[in-house]
């Protein structure tokens, strides 16, 4: 505790040494600078870009080009680089700072309209997800090459770790959840949980490989919810579709309006739907939280040293607090998406009860 | 609101990616882990399963070979018994054989002494006959030498016979 006390007065003296070199360096060339808009920062930084924006230095922007891999209706096939899009225009194509497509790479068709060309870039999310693609099939399968020894053993270390972590959802959620053929869907499942969890986990780490906000991106759990939305309808049983269609309740709930079949039909729409904005909504919150408290030190610059210097405390110690609660729902988001996909799947995998 | 719409770049690549994992993990990772546990599962299964049928036979078998050595130590008992048992019995006999053998010897021997005292007895009778007779012979020679003596002693002798005859 004593230890922990030193070293969050160091911590702070740190900041607020640090911060007010930089309110005063900043507070006189920046007398017209416009005030920090806390909305546009934290949009610009939760959304997709197509560069991977590290930091700026000295006023010159330190960052990755990406490849940007556009279909143009006009055009055709073009790929370049995304550096080139901040000095002309190439093709025709560019970056509106303002209007519908705010920060998404347009043209301008015969009538002079701006319209969007297919867009394939291998944008910061889409880089982010193909690295923890790689990371995760490179963990699990280390992980899996120690057990191809056939020898059996009990595992230690990393190894030993993964193991609990897979066999827990093996075990107290798959298993239960999606019932008798857990084993064709088991892969996939457990696949799904690491590959959410992983990203979940990429996306707290503020540096490079990480920081991306993947499975908040509306895209992502899109697709997840897509793919457990196919895996629930097309391996649903017989009976699933009977209980949707014709279910067992009184014949003037279905005939002639067919009112239950409809909410039913609603359900199964909702079920994903549900699956896809939970995840978004939790990830999409929690970079959200991080980035208001982080710019919370830069609004209060202009209240005066003793304020701006108490913020910034409050700002890092509840960012350290928001980020150990991140871990936690990172896991936790993770681990509902996958129970709830299980159950869904499960709940499509229903036996006849009438002949009992 | 641009947050709220999927993009079709990005689910392209999201798919993509997420194909390919599910592929390599669903075929290579994951099955392979999860069979090695739940065969290592099964395995320390049954070998818990094998030990306690182990210890389960230990304690038979110890039960048994102190059953066996319980009843060793009854038997040993009984041996002991029946053979001192028998030794006294072979002892008795014997003596008895012994007293039966000496008796029957001494028995033999008192006979024998008996027949020989007889014998000697008979000898010395008869030694004592012949004996006599000689000196009856030798006496009767001196003494009938005359004619008077031998008429004498012919009358003695007649009369004798007469006497033990009537």
């Amino acid at each position: 505790m004593k230890y922990l006390y030193k070293i969050l007065i160091l911590l702070a003296f740190a900041l607020l040494s640090s911060n007010s070199i930089f309110a005063v360096e900043s507070s006189q060339p920046n007398d017209k600078a416009k005030p920090l808009n806390v909305r546009d920062f934290i949009l610009e930084h939760i959304a997709d870009s197509y560069e991977w924006h590290i930091t700026t230095f000295n006023d010159k922007q330190i960052a990755i080009p990406l490849p940007v891999i556009v279909h143009s209706s006009i055009t055709g096939w073009h790929v370049f680089l995304s550096s080139e899009l901040h000095q002309q225009h190439p093709y025709g194509l560019f970056i509106p700072s303002d209007g519908k497509f705010k920060g998404k790479i347009v043209e301008k068709d015969a009538s002079g309209v701006e319209v969007r060309p297919l867009d394939l870039s291998v944008t910061k999310v889409a880089l982010s997800l193909i690295i923890s693609g790689i990371l995760l099939i490179i963990i699990i399968m280390s992980v899996a090459k120690s057990y191809r020894n056939g020898v059996y053993e009990s595992k230690k270390g990393f190894v030993g770790f993964m193991e609990l972590l897979i066999m827990n959802i093996h075990d107290d959620v798959i298993k239960p959840a999606v019932g008798e053929k857990y084993r064709h869907f088991a892969p996939y499942l457990l696949t799904l949980f690491f590959f959410v969890f992983v990203n979940n986990l990429l996306g707290l780490i503020p540096l490079f490989p990480g920081g991306a906000n993947v499975t908040g991106n509306i895209a992502i759990t899109f697709g997840l919810a897509v793919i457990t939305f196919l895996l629930v309808n097309v391996f649903g049983t017989k009976e699933y579709w009977r209980e949707i269609l014709w279910p067992d309740v009184p014949l003037w709930l279905k005939v002639p309006v067919p009112l239950m079949p409809l909410i039913e039909l609603v359900g199964i729409f909702s079920k994903p739907f549900a699956l896809m904005i939970r995840l978004f909504a939790n990830m999409l919150a929690g970079h959200s939280i991080v980035l208001g408290l982080t710019s919370l030190i830069f609004v209060t610059v202009s209240m005066g040293v003793a304020m701006n210097t108490s913020m910034t405390i409050v700002s890092v110690l509840f960012s350290v607090f928001i980020g150990f609660v991140e871990i936690l729902v990172a896991y936790i988001q993770a681990y509902i998406f996958v129970m709830l996909s299980a159950v869904f799947i499960g709940l499509a995998q229903v036996k006849s009860h009438h002949n009992q | 609101m641009s947050l709220l719409l999927p993009e079709t770049g990005l689910l392209f690549w999201m798919l993509l990616t997420f194909g390919i994992v599910v592929f390599v993990l669903a075929k290579f990772g994951f099955p392979i882990i999860v069979k090695m546990v739940e065969e290592r599962k099964q395995y320390i299964d049954e070998s818990l399963l094998v030990a306690q049928q182990a210890h389960d036979e230990l304690q038979n078998v110890k039960a048994e070979s102190e059953e066996i050595v319980k009843n060793a130590r009854i038997e040993q008992v009984r041996l002991i018994n029946e053979s001192s048992n028998a030794r006294n019995a072979m002892i008795q006999d014997a003596k008895d054989k012994a007293t039966l053998e000496a008796r029957k010897i001494i028995e033999d021997a008192r006979l024998q002494i008996q027949e020989e005292k007889m014998e000697a007895i008979r000898d010395i009778r008869r030694q004592v006959a012949e004996l006599s007779v000689e000196i009856a012979e030798k006496v009767l020679r001196e003494k009938l030498d005359n004619k008077n003596e031998q008429m004498d002693m012919i009358n003695r002798l007649i009369d004798e016979i007469n006497i033990s005859k009537s």
